[in-house]
């Protein structure tokens, strides 16, 4: 069995309602929800695969594939369109060389369309990695693109 | 003797550089043998002068804005740790025109207090609301918040008070109080800013909530794209657990309220209230059918308190100062304040809680100052992506909920996001439906499917394809999701579409490259 796998059911099965608490516990520790942890899950909470299954796939959080090493979530929502971000779309999409929900080749970058980050006084927004970004311009994309990639 | 130097930890500020500030700033007194005490509060959300520096002196705070790491040596060199006068210099923070304007109530503390601190929390007025309450009853309780005018801030402005009272009317073993944090819409971060920069209010408004009507469990569903937010819960709850203001005896008055942090997973959808409680359950955030009301049989099939951050953070300041000092701001049937969110394309975005009754005009140019860009505004969508645009010739609407229902618009959770006059309206009622095809949780069809087909009716108008017989047809398709949806999200989607096609007709009959 699966070890880490275990050790979240065993911390959450005494609580209510604790299938989100779950898989959240699996992304946080192995960066995704492996195929194999579905029936594991489905069996330690007494649920069907299908519950978990249907869980997993309705929430556009939870990933079902590992992540590259660093997750770009750009922000495309009205007040960042306000402010150019499908421009800024297009260019990191360009620069990255990937469209979204997609990962670079080099495993480095994952790029994910998000829907607000309450950053819409700053906009448009950006999240790497829980790092929120104000006002990214290409220009400013560009910059923070190389501090991460120097980032091991 | 060392100066106090305040800097906000606030997401948005962060994002804007805050942290390095902060961080030189100490390093720098360090270097240079000077006692500073830097401090991070929230947000003023002045957030074009972020990161903001305030320097505390015997006369107050003094604030510099935005700082970057660049300024700090012309700012020691300035002497600015005594108030010295630099090019970045604003005057007292508090006499910044764009704060001295507001109201706040229920923002009061936020970028004043050190959130992570109960002594600072308690030290500005903090818990006086629960102490009160612990003297009232619950029926007393109920009566406090239903005669202050509180409605629910989350959007659907349904009246507090009467929410609570179907709660504490329904008899059952166990009752529970959530807040909904599942800020989603765009344009919107006040809850956001509340739960980063005065934490403890929601706490405390949640508390009032669980004695008024006999809950015993609270649970804060909050957004996972929100981490910051998390910690700042995070630390305030334990905190108030240390010091006896939850868990199992309140205050040592007998009731118990304990109080978990729930994260949703980036589903738009479970800002919807029955969603939002499917999803606390486990389960998929699909929406369920009322009756019956979550107040009668909500989370685990239990009476259920459903409110918004803002409503819940409105509450001890009720019981503090009385509902009639509240409701005493406000105008016609919507009391109090609202904490308004300008976002988009204005050059002082920014939050700005005064009383209802403000116009658009005045938020726009007054205190937001026009356009970023430079350009002429041409609409703001108000209330989120279900909101609808409403353009320049009504900016003179007053801000309250009556009002803008009366221009086919509605205030949702008071976010307005302003564009200028390159947008394409076309594209932004396109996109309205492609954000609900995204979103939809797939119970109704017409939210599930509309959706969809709303985006190829669209792009066909666009692209000149049957233009007429197209335009009736996204005509009927916006009746049908407005009629057979059971929540917002189909119910809403038309708004932002047809106000897009009733004030910008042109930009969808415009010739386009193909």
């Amino acid at each position: 069995m699966n070890e880490p796998i275990d050790n979240i059911l065993a911390r959450y099965r005494g609580q209510p309602g604790p299938l989100l608490l779950v898989l959240h516990a699996i992304q946080d520790e192995l960066g995704y929800i492996p195929a194999d942890a579905v029936p594991a899950v489905a069996e330690g909470l007494n649920l069907s695969r299908a519950e978990v299954h249907g869980v997993l796939t309705f929430y556009h959080y939870f990933r079902q594939s590992p992540p590259g090493q660093h997750i770009v979530q750009l922000c495309r929502a009205e007040s960042c369109q306000a402010m150019q971000a499908e421009q800024l779309a297009e260019h990191v999409q360009r620069r990255l060389d990937i469209g979204f929900h997609q990962t670079s080749a080099d495993g480095r970058f994952s790029l994910e369309p998000v829907y607000c980050l309450g950053n819409c006084a700053c906009s448009p927004a950006m999240m790497i990695d829980g790092h929120l970004y104000g006002r990214v311009s290409p220009a400013r994309f560009d910059e923070l693109l190389a501090e991460w990639q120097r980032d091991p | 003797m060392s100066t106090v130097v305040y800097i906000s930890k606030d997401a948005s500020a962060l994002s804007l550089g805050a942290e390095e500030v902060a961080r030189a700033i100490a390093a720098q007194a360090r270097a240079q043998g000077v006692e500073v005490v830097v401090k991070r509060n929230g947000s003023r959300g002045m957030f074009w002068l972020e990161p903001l520096v305030e320097v505390v002196t015997p006369a107050g705070r003094h604030a510099y804005g935005p700082v970057t790491v660049g300024n700090l040596p012309s700012l020691f060199a300035a002497d600015f740790l005594h108030a010295g006068v630099h090019d970045l210099y604003l005057g007292m923070t508090e006499e910044i025109p764009y704060l001295k304007q507001q109201q706040r109530l229920t923002f009061a503390r936020v970028g004043v207090v050190e959130p992570a601190s109960l002594d600072d929390y308690l030290a500005h007025d903090g818990y006086r609301g629960l102490r009160r309450a612990l003297t009232m009853g619950p029926a007393e309780i109920v009566r406090a918040v239903t005669e202050s005018g509180l409605r629910g801030r989350g959007g659907a402005a349904f009246p507090t008070g009467i929410k609570w009272q179907t709660v504490l009317d329904a008899s059952a073993a166990q009752k529970y109080v959530t807040c909904n944090a599942d800020e989603g819409d765009s344009g919107t971060f006040a809850d956001r800013m509340l739960m980063e920069g005065d934490p403890f209010v929601l706490i405390e408004g949640m508390t009032i909530a669980a004695l008024a009507v006999g809950a015993t469990q609270g649970y804060i569903y909050l957004r996972v794209e929100y981490p910051h937010a998390h910690r700042a819960l995070k630390v305030a709850i334990a905190a108030a657990y240390a010091a006896g203001y939850l868990g199992a005896d309140v205050l040592g008055s007998g009731k118990r309220f304990d109080l978990e942090v729930r994260l949703g997973a980036g589903a738009y959808i479970c800002g919807e209230e029955t969603s939002m409680l499917e999803s606390l359950e486990g389960r998929r955030g699909e929406v369920r059918v009322r009756p019956p009301l979550p107040a009668v049989k909500g989370l685990f099939g239990k009476p259920t308190i459903v409110n918004n951050v803002i409503s819940l953070a409105s509450v001890p300041i009720i019981l503090d100062k009385g509902a009639t000092y509240y409701r005493d701001f406000g105008t016609g049937k919507s009391r109090g304040t609202l904490p308004v969110q300008l976002a988009g394309n204005l050059k002082r975005a920014g939050l700005v809680e005064c009383a209802f009754g403000v116009t658009l005009r005045e938020l726009l140019y007054d205190y937001a100052g026009g356009s970023a860009s430079g350009r002429p505004l041409r609409t703001v969508q108000i209330g989120g992506p279900l909101g609808a645009y409403v353009p320049e010739s009504q900016f003179d609407t007053a801000l309250d909920y009556e009002a803008l229902s009366g221009i086919g618009a509605l205030l949702g959770h008071g976010g307005i996001v302003a564009f200028d006059d390159t947008v394409d309206m076309a594209h932004m009622a396109r996109y309205a439906m492609e954000f609900c095809a995204i979103e939809s949780c797939g119970k109704c069809t017409p939210c599930r499917i509309g959706s969809t087909r709303g985006v190829e009716v669209i792009d066909r108008i666009m692209h000149g394809v049957d233009r007429d017989r197209n335009l009736a047809l996204l005509d009927d398709l916006c009746e049908t999701m407005l009629q057979g949806s059971l929540c917002g999200l189909g119910g809403m989607a038309p708004f932002p579409v047809r106000s897009a096609l009733k004030y910008f007709r042109d930009d969808f009959l415009k010739v386009r490259r193909p």
